[in-house]
């Protein structure tokens, strides 16, 4: 199935490293510097975001932001409600530092129906008790669910549910950008990869 | 990798999804290599949990899994009880010594009645070999072998497999001895097929009396000599001399057992310097492993007991997952 061309990008390699940037001087800004900071990435691609915005935090105050990666597959809400087809694999939750009264900076490539921060909330309360957890998105592409907003967005980006937003990044795609495309057929979530 | 995933909001959409292509848990026999691998990638992240202040994530809340055991068991009923709380199952005991087992009632009766609870699954453990396969054609609901006679011991063999890759960081090309009580062992035939299918030099010693019937059958070296199978082996796996399951003349005395099949620190020295020393307990000490080698510093038998917790979580997940009844839709 090979798609042609004409694939919207509405975030190329420059605007995504402004945004982290500008997200990042807007961390230091809210919470006045970075001390008891502590970033976690969702996984997959939340994770090397929160990589990024620590890199941009220690160009901006010179100080390190301890960084964790949170695997949310055994909070989902939908898992066991498919009886046939694929299920996620689990990765391992990997933070570590203790949260216990930290700022949390949660970090996710795109924030869509809310579903995943709710799982990710549980989780992390599962790790301790954070002072507070402040949700940061690359992508916010609207149609919520659940009672959840971003305290940072890299983008706001308007879009029909019948539109996938895809985030690829260097570390896992190989190349930046953010592309928007109607999905015709809407086949089902995950496939063959 | 240049074919696009859709990334919607959950992650992990976008990665491959797997899972087990099956609805029970008999043997390691139905497995293929890649079910394995599955099972032993997921209990890595199932390890995680065992390390957090809470151990527990709310993954199988509302499933039920009823661990019918018809033969003693302390550290698998109990690994397995660990397991399903961890995932927050509701899980139920069952032991044939306090159940109408003793009236008379047959296997199969007891599962249907079991049944009209629906049960996610059940984890069975029986002296007859075959029982899960049975019970697995005749219930709705997944089957996980915990231990069926002389036939299989499943998710043993996965938690040895899992310990030794923590080690050693793979299987492939590794010389794997398994010594002792070899016609007596479960644990024996489903860890020599889980080897073999993960490409492991497999060697297996003991006694002439004690090697299984058809062992030229198995694909793996056999001697009656425990240090040509100790010589230069990265994993030595020893079993329990199984007196329980022994009637009539299969060793002349344990004492004799011990000074020509007993793991001690002397025959050690022929194993790889690195080499890891495994027991799925319980032991008799002095018997098949001298207590010097058992608490030594090549022993990983309490690493094991750790790992059959993450093991099991791995397995209940993925079978969990793929029973859903029309009860719950």
């Amino acid at each position: 199935m090979r798609r042609e061309a004409v694939v919207p990008v509405v975030m190329d390699a420059d605007r995504m490293s402004r945004s982290i940037t500008r997200i990042a001087h807007e961390i230091v800004e809210r919470n006045r510097g970075v001390d008891h900071l502590g970033l976690v990435g969702i996984r997959t691609r939340g994770v090397p975001i929160a990589r990024r915005l620590a890199a941009a935090l220690h160009a901006i105050t010179g100080d390190e932001v301890p960084t964790g990666a949170l695997d949310i597959t055994l909070y989902r809400d939908d898992l066991m409600r498919h009886p046939v087809g694929p299920q996620p694999v689990v990765r391992r939750t990997e933070i570590p530092f203790s949260i216990d009264n930290r700022l949390i900076l949660l970090v996710d490539d795109v924030l869509y129906t809310g579903r995943t921060i709710r799982a990710a909330l549980d989780a992390l309360i599962d790790f301790g008790r954070p002072r507070a957890i402040q949700l940061v998105a690359l992508v916010d592409r609207g149609h919520r669910e659940l009672p959840i907003k971003a305290d940072y967005v890299g983008k706001n980006l308007p879009t029909s549910q019948r539109e996938s937003v895809s985030v690829h990044l260097q570390e896992i795609d190989g190349r930046d950008e953010v592309t928007v495309e109607r999905a015709e057929g809407t086949p089902a979530a995950g496939g063959p990869s | 990798m240049s074919e696009r995933a859709t990334v919607r909001e959950t992650p992990a959409a976008a990665d491959a999804a797997r899972r087990l292509q099956r609805k029970d848990l008999v043997g390691i026999a139905e497995l293929s290599p890649e079910e394995i691998q599955l099972v032993l990638d997921t209990a890595e992240a199932m390890k995680e949990i065992g390390e957090r202040p809470i151990k527990k994530v709310p993954t199988l809340r509302g499933r039920t899994v009823v661990n019918l055991f018809f033969e003693p068991s302390t550290r698998t009923r109990t690994s397995f009880e660990v397991a399903e709380k961890r995932l927050s199952a509701d899980s139920l005991n069952i032991a044939a010594a306090t159940s109408s087992v003793l009236k008379g009632e047959t296997l199969i009766d007891t599962a249907r009645n079991l049944e009209a609870m629906a049960p996610d699954l059940i984890v069975l453990r029986h002296p007859s070999s075959g029982a899960s396969h049975l019970l697995a054609r005749t219930c709705r609901a997944g089957v996980i072998n915990a231990g069926d006679g002389l036939h299989e011991h499943p998710t043993q063999a996965l938690l040895d497999a899992f310990t030794i890759r923590a080690r050693k960081g793979r299987l492939a090309g590794l010389k794997v001895a398994i010594i002792g009580d070899l016609v007596h062992s479960r644990v024996l035939r489903s860890n020599v097929s889980l080897l073999r299918k993960l490409g492991a030099d497999v060697w297996i010693a003991g006694p002439a009396t004690l090697l299984p019937p058809g062992v030229e059958q198995f694909g793996v070296r056999w001697t009656t000599s425990v240090d040509e199978a100790i010589e230069g082996a990265d994993v030595l796996m020893m079993l329990r001399i199984q007196l329980e399951r022994m009637r009539g003349g299969f060793l002349p005395s344990l004492r004799e057992y011990f000074t020509i099949f007993g793991l001690t620190v002397e025959r050690l020295r022929r194993a790889a310097s690195d080499v890891i020393i495994m027991h799925p307990g319980p032991m008799n000490r002095g018997v098949e492993i001298a207590s010097d080698v058992a608490d030594g510093p090549h022993s990983v038998i309490l690493d094991q007991v750790a790992n059959g917790v993450a093991v099991r979580m791995a397995v209940l997940y993925l079978l969990a997952g793929g029973v859903d009844h029309e009860a719950t839709a």
